[in-house]
């Protein structure tokens, strides 16, 4: 079971350290750090790095997150009715696998596509959102599929906080924004932290989605870590540089993943 | 994905160790790619009926059939995995052109020089078709069964409308971009003529698109043969870019946006040309496929409309026309265990009449030249005649294991181009710069 686990793990490890190619070799052999440092002095490298983070703080820190709260909250107070109808929407996109939702979006952003007829019949200039803004169009893609995840937990989490606490608080005169920033953000903290983990995690790797839409395009425009990694591994077929951009790609979720920690160890 | 992606690689590691041995000396073990369209059983059909054939001619040998169902990328992942063992590699193996020299660069297949100088079929194969699976020493290493060739598909409704002939030839590259002229002055709304360009259309872009330009301007201007080296700074690669700089930046082609959407190609076979909306197609041989009563966008009468002319070189060179090709072949790994029955099954699976069986069952253009005289071959799909002709003038790509990498380095500078982020120089020396480094330097100047 740990050789099934490990094994691969450091297979990976060991191939990201040579020059194995797909094919066209007949041996591979061992090239120590020269994958890391060719990475480095890699333009396309750098330009995936910085989308990445962009794509990652826009579309899950900023988007499914906050988006996830402010949904769970208003269906704290929304009747029954409007709770099931949002939820069903909402999960349907979550459910949906990542190439069709990928699709679909290409199918909204596109010049043809849905959101310029409806911009066209609000008379507002229509664009094709793919070319000239595709970072923000996967990242809103990525919103829009992820959110749901988000939403259940921080309905779970609000529904967990006692009555009792926010009736006290509003005896005592807080209004909402002093509500919230002072009660139910702290008594959830756990849960963000968990949420945007879980969420952090995730958008790194989001590979489909970016491929059915743009293909990482125009030019290198919208390739994250992910599909550049990709590109040379099996485009390329440097199989060892691939595979030494993947472990980059871990390194930087490893980061990620450390802040986190950190918000829920300090909470208790 | 990551993960799921290197496990895939991992897993096929794994499976291809524990495949049954083949050692045995009367069977014979062929492997091909069987269509992952479940409906699709033309060639599985022809294959058994190869097998029977040739189990009847050898009796007391077997033929055992692999078929391997799997999409493209990873039948080539899967073939590698299998040659490299002599436990799981078959006796015969069918690979993609494009991939041949990466593996006879890995030591994977055999030569088959001294079995092709005995055989009289050998002759019959256009000159041409007898390289797509040569190596770097010169030898042979597999037989090719068909291929693909690539001209200009042209719109005869709209070129009259617009007062050009419609039987229409170019002779030069100015040629072209007269009659796109044309067009687009005469009929405002349709698209004069389309290349393919940049990395989201990716290999359309480098063979339909670039080197269909490029190999008009001089002979081996992607990789020199003499030398072993790829080709840094030659003229003819910057006008090539320059023509896709023309064509996008006078508005020519599509609309950047539009050629550079990953869909462009389904738009082309299935919107554009069928829609009369693009006047001219720099384009493959296999494109009325998408018009047959059982393809993606039924068009009977294109047959009418549309006429095909060779895609010209770029002064009118000689000898005046080029194309590119692609395809399939048959070879026999290294490490395969009956190799002379494997060569037996072959010249049976290459016979007249099977190959035009085979060629016609899969859709490609014929590469001996009693196929392409065969009157059946002749009639299965219109247009074939015209790019059966191309055949004698066409070129394979330098298919060498870092071809891939250049492929990509193209399209880039093709897109800056097209996007008019640069001009050709710019992006022709910004192309040398990659080369040099995918290369470590095994560049010659031109």
């Amino acid at each position: 079971m740990l050789l099934f686990l490990a094994g691969p793990i450091a297979y990976c490890v060991w191939i990201a350290f040579t020059d194995l190619q797909l094919s066209g070799q007949a041996e591979s052999s061992f090239v120590g750090l020269e994958n890391f440092r060719t990475a480095f002095d890699d333009e396309g490298f750098v330009n995936a790095v910085w989308l990445t983070l962009v794509f990652t703080i826009l579309s899950s820190i900023v988007g499914q997150n906050t988006l996830g709260l402010a949904l769970a909250s208003l269906m704290q107070r929304a009747s029954k009715t409007v709770r099931t109808v949002t939820g069903a929407i909402v999960i349907t996109a979550w459910v949906v696998p990542e190439v069709v939702a990928g699709f679909l979006l290409y199918a909204f952003f596109r010049r043809e596509g849905t959101l310029n007829s409806v911009l066209d019949w609000l008379h507002l200039p229509g664009q094709n959102w793919l070319y000239t803004l595709p970072i923000l169009a996967v990242s809103f893609a990525n919103i829009w599929r992820g959110t749901a995840f988000s939403m259940l937990v921080y309905s779970a989490a609000l529904s967990e906080i006692p009555k009792e606490i926010t009736e006290a608080a509003e005896v005592d005169g807080a209004g909402g924004w002093r509500k919230l920033w002072h009660v139910t953000l702290p008594m959830i903290r756990r849960s963000i932290a968990t949420n945007l983990m879980l969420n952090t995690l995730q958008t790194l790797s989001v590979f489909g989605l970016i491929w059915a839409m743009t293909r990482g395009g125009p030019g290198d425009r919208s390739q994250t870590l992910p599909l550049f990694m990709y590109e040379q591994a099996f485009k390329n077929n440097l199989l060892g540089y691939g595979t030494a951009v993947a472990l980059l790609l871990l390194l930087v979720g490893a980061l990620f993943s450390l802040v986190y920690m950190r918000m829920l160890r300090t909470e208790v | 994905m990551l993960a799921t992606a290197l496990t895939a690689v991992l897993a096929a590691t794994a499976l291809s160790a524990c495949g049954d041995s083949g050692s045995d000396p009367d069977t014979v073990r062929v492997q091909f790619k069987k269509s992952t369209d479940a409906k699709n059983k033309i060639f599985d059909r022809e294959i058994e009926a190869v097998k029977k054939e040739f189990e009847e001619k050898f009796p007391g040998k077997k033929v055992e059939l692999i078929p391997v169902q799997v999409p493209d990328e990873q039948y080539y992942t899967k073939v590698q995995q299998m040659l490299r063992s002599p436990k799981t590699a078959p006796d015969l193996v069918y690979e993609d052109t494009f991939l041949i020299n990466s593996d006879i660069a890995a030591g994977l297949l055999t030569p088959l020089d001294d079995y092709l100088k005995d055989w009289k079929d050998w002759g019959q194969y256009i000159d041409t078709a007898k390289t797509a699976a040569q190596g770097q020493d010169g030898k042979t290493y597999g037989v090719p069964d068909g291929t693909d060739t690539r001209g200009l598909w042209y719109n005869k409704e709209l070129f009259a409308e617009a007062g050009l002939p419609t039987d229409w030839q170019p002779k030069t590259w100015d040629d072209v971009l007269d009659a796109a002229r044309t067009i687009k002055r005469e009929l405002p709304g349709v698209i004069p003529l389309n290349v393919y360009t940049g990395k989201p259309a990716g290999e359309a872009s480098s063979m339909q698109g670039f080197e269909m330009l490029l190999y008009g301007t001089g002979e081996d201007p992607l990789y020199d043969p003499g030398s072993k080296k790829w080709v840094a700074g030659s003229q003819g690669f910057t006008d090539a870019l320059d023509f896709v700089h023309t064509v996008y930046n006078d508005g020519l082609g599509p609309d950047p946006q539009d050629a550079l959407d990953p869909n462009v190609g389904t738009k082309v076979g299935t919107e554009w040309l069928p829609e009369g909306k693009l006047a001219i197609d720099l384009d493959g041989s296999w494109m009325s496929n998408n018009w047959l009563e059982t393809g993606p966008k039924p068009w009977p009468e294109w047959t009418e409309v549309l006429g095909q002319a060779a895609m010209p070189t770029q002064n009118g060179q000689a000898p005046g026309r080029v194309s590119m090709s692609g395809g399939w072949a048959w070879s026999i790994p290294a490490k395969a265990n009956n190799p002379d029955l494997a060569f037996e099954f072959m010249k049976v699976a290459q016979s007249r009449k099977n190959n035009t069986r085979l060629t016609i069952a899969n859709g490609q253009i014929a590469v001996r030249e009693d196929v392409a005289a065969d009157p059946e071959y002749q009639a299965y799909v219109p247009g074939v005649e015209f790019f059966t002709g191309l055949v004698e003038d066409t070129h394979y790509r330098p298919a060498l294991p870092v071809y891939p990498q250049v492929s990509t380095a193209i399209q880039e500078a093709m897109e800056q181009v097209t996007t008019g982020d640069a001009s050709a120089e710019e992006a022709a020396k910004g192309y040398d710069e990659q080369l040099d480094s995918i290369t470590d330097g095994e560049v010659v100047e031109k």
